[in-house]
């Protein structure tokens, strides 16, 4: 997928506020990820090479080394479930199970209808509230499986 | 338990995230000072380092003294540089989170006088990529202080200009180590540098450069205003001043409490908490994050600084307290760290590479019942292997750490992990018979 004009001018904007253009790269991932299909195809990653004048390998370096950038498609909404020790101690694995179970889901794979990628992800700051996970960039907090439940129930097709 | 607070003392008023709501309680005031009495850079920097305030993040250093290595801009004309380290991501850590989705304009005012301080052109606040609200909040109050002469070109009619520009990371903890965070500012793979260089004399983009917590600043404003005699006030000799506890796992009202430094993590646990949940008995706690090791409850009475906490052979850390109570398991939790530190290595240093997988390895090992009694002592071998001191950053520390203190507090859990069969074993032993849910 080509890069849209509107994503260059983005781009442009964002690389002004660095007195090095590369360091707008991953601000622009971000933005490559939201608008042109949810995860960075090989196509975007040479397109986004072409802009910021590096090698495609370069920017796919930079891409696969951090867990929020997606190297392959993924479902329509994402559900990443906290692991890590204070979600773990207040029963994040229970909570794992019926998300994959609602979703039809494995850790780490989409639903086979599409409709839902599912993963584990290590701390993401929300321990005092725990268990809780991230569902499409949102946090939900202070959960439970039967809240999780009713919460990716309504998405479901 | 009642004690002066002023770090969530604004608060109470709903809308303190707007440049309004933060002004009507006398937000900027400080910042406003230091510039109409033209307070000098190096009186500035005295304070903070006279209060004793020491860095949020971590590691406790002096933040007054860390901002004095930035080299004299009359003998060094380099463009220089702040990184705000809001990559909060040390497992237990949520407390820069309410920060900036709260009081956004209490951490900029700090900044604005850390600029000041330091005669920074440019300061980037680094907000892992989660934290969508935190770097909404923070942006928008950006353009608000922009629009009111607080930020940019010739703030306040002075010829004084410091831009300040958020920057979003992507989900990687080692970029919250500060030579991997300005790596990954610069638009590279979040691997850490070798110190020397310092940032101070080559950070981003080879300029001198600070790398501060969102704590830290925000702690800066409130010391101006009211003067390093007052903070020192609280807290204790060492460590002045108030932090953020974050209190999370077996509790019964976890949270993140304003607390004065010294404080008893017992007094923490039981008055601020609630004590530990479901009316159990504590089995283990981690004071400052999980980097800092599981202690036993022998020692719970501890007070929360840095000196006291590091007297009971941990750290005092990000102030990240995790508790465990009598059905937990440290083993457990201990793999579950692994785990976390084996995906987070960054792979640059064979010791921490190969390291925190081995140790990932022989924990998911004695867990699942496999164990053998030497395994015990492999632990402590690979633990010596990679730290301290053995690596180009402390993430190999941060998984020693926590296995030592396995061995040298839990002993007898991973003896009767290895005699009993794991996990499932030992957890069903641990369950209790009338179980109130």
């Amino acid at each position: 997928m080509a890069l849209t004009d509107a994503l260059k001018e983005e781009f442009t904007e964002l690389a002004s506020h660095y007195p090095k253009r590369q360091a707008a790269l991953i601000p622009a991932l971000h933005r490559c990820q939201e608008d042109l299909g949810g995860w960075l195809s090989p196509e975007i990653i040479e397109s986004v090479a072409e802009w910021f004048e590096m090698e495609p390998v370069e920017v796919f370096s930079v891409a696969s080394f951090y867990p929020m950038f997606f190297l392959k498609p993924v479902g329509k909404h994402i559900v990443s479930v906290c692991r890590n020790i204070s979600c773990d101690l207040r029963g994040s694995e229970e909570l794992f199970e019926r998300v994959c179970q609602v979703t039809g889901a494995k850790a780490g794979a989409n639903s086979t209808d599409g409709n839902f990628y599912v993963e584990q992800v290590e701390c993401q700051g929300g321990c005092a509230n725990a268990p809780m996970m991230v569902l499409d960039g949102i946090y939900h907090e202070d959960l439970t499986p039967d809240k999780a439940e009713a919460i990716l129930g309504s998405l479901k097709r | 338990m009642s004690h002066e607070t002023y770090l969530f003392s604004r608060m109470a008023r709903e809308d303190v995230h707007t440049l309004k709501g933060y002004e009507a309680q006398g937000g900027y005031q400080a910042f406003k000072k230091i510039l109409s009495e033209g307070t000098s850079p190096t009186d500035v920097t005295g304070i903070v380092k006279d209060s004793g305030l020491r860095g949020r993040g971590g590691a406790g250093f002096p933040t007054g003294l860390k901002w004095s290595f930035m080299p004299d801009p009359t003998k060094d004309s380099r463009t220089r540089y702040m990184a705000v380290n809001a990559d909060e991501s040390e497992p237990g850590t949520c407390k820069d989170r309410i920060l900036m989705e709260r009081d956004p304009h209490g951490l900029l005012e700090g900044c604005m006088i850390a600029a000041w301080a330091m005669g920074l052109a440019g300061i980037y606040i680094y907000v892992r990529g989660e934290y969508r609200l935190s770097y909404a909040r923070l942006d928008e109050a950006i353009q608000e202080a922009r629009a009111a002469g607080l930020i940019g070109e010739n703030i306040m009619g002075s010829d004084f200009s410091c831009e300040v520009q958020m920057h979003k990371g992507a989900g990687a903890y080692i970029c919250g180590e500060e030579t991997g965070l300005m790596e990954s500012l610069e638009g590279k793979r979040g691997h850490p540098r070798p110190k020397p260089p310092f940032p101070a004399g080559f950070g981003l983009w080879g300029q001198p450069t600070t790398v501060n917590n969102v704590e830290s600043i925000f702690n800066v404003p409130f010391i101006l205003e009211r003067g390093s005699d007052w903070f020192k006030t609280m807290g204790t000799e060492k460590s002045p001043g108030n932090f953020l506890c974050g209190v999370s796992g077996h509790v019964e009202k976890p949270g993140v409490y304003e607390i004065a430094l010294g404080t008893p993590a017992s007094t923490i646990l039981n008055e601020y908490a609630g004590g530990v949940w479901r009316g159990r008995e504590l089995r283990a706690w981690i004071p400052g994050g999980s980097s800092t090791g599981f202690l036993r409850p022998e020692v719970i009475d501890t007070p929360m600084d840095h000196d006291s906490v590091k007297a009971v052979g941990s750290m005092f850390g990000t102030g990240a307290m995790i508790i465990l109570d009598q059905t937990a398991s440290v083993v457990h939790s201990a793999l579950v760290l692994m785990n976390f530190y084996e995906h987070e290595s960054c792979g640059q240093c064979s010791q921490c590479r190969e390291g925190t997988e081995w140790l990932a390895q022989v924990f998911q090992r004695i867990h699942d019942g496999q164990g053998r009694m030497e395994d015990i002592d492999l632990l402590t071998d690979i633990a010596n292997g990679m730290a301290p001191g053995k690596t180009i950053c402390a993430l190999a520390d941060a998984a020693a750490i926590p296995t030592h203190s396995v061995i040298r507090n839990f002993r007898d859990e991973l003896v009767e992990y290895v005699q009993e069969g794991g996990h499932a074993a030992v957890s069903k032993k641990r369950s209790l018979p009338l179980e109130v849910v």
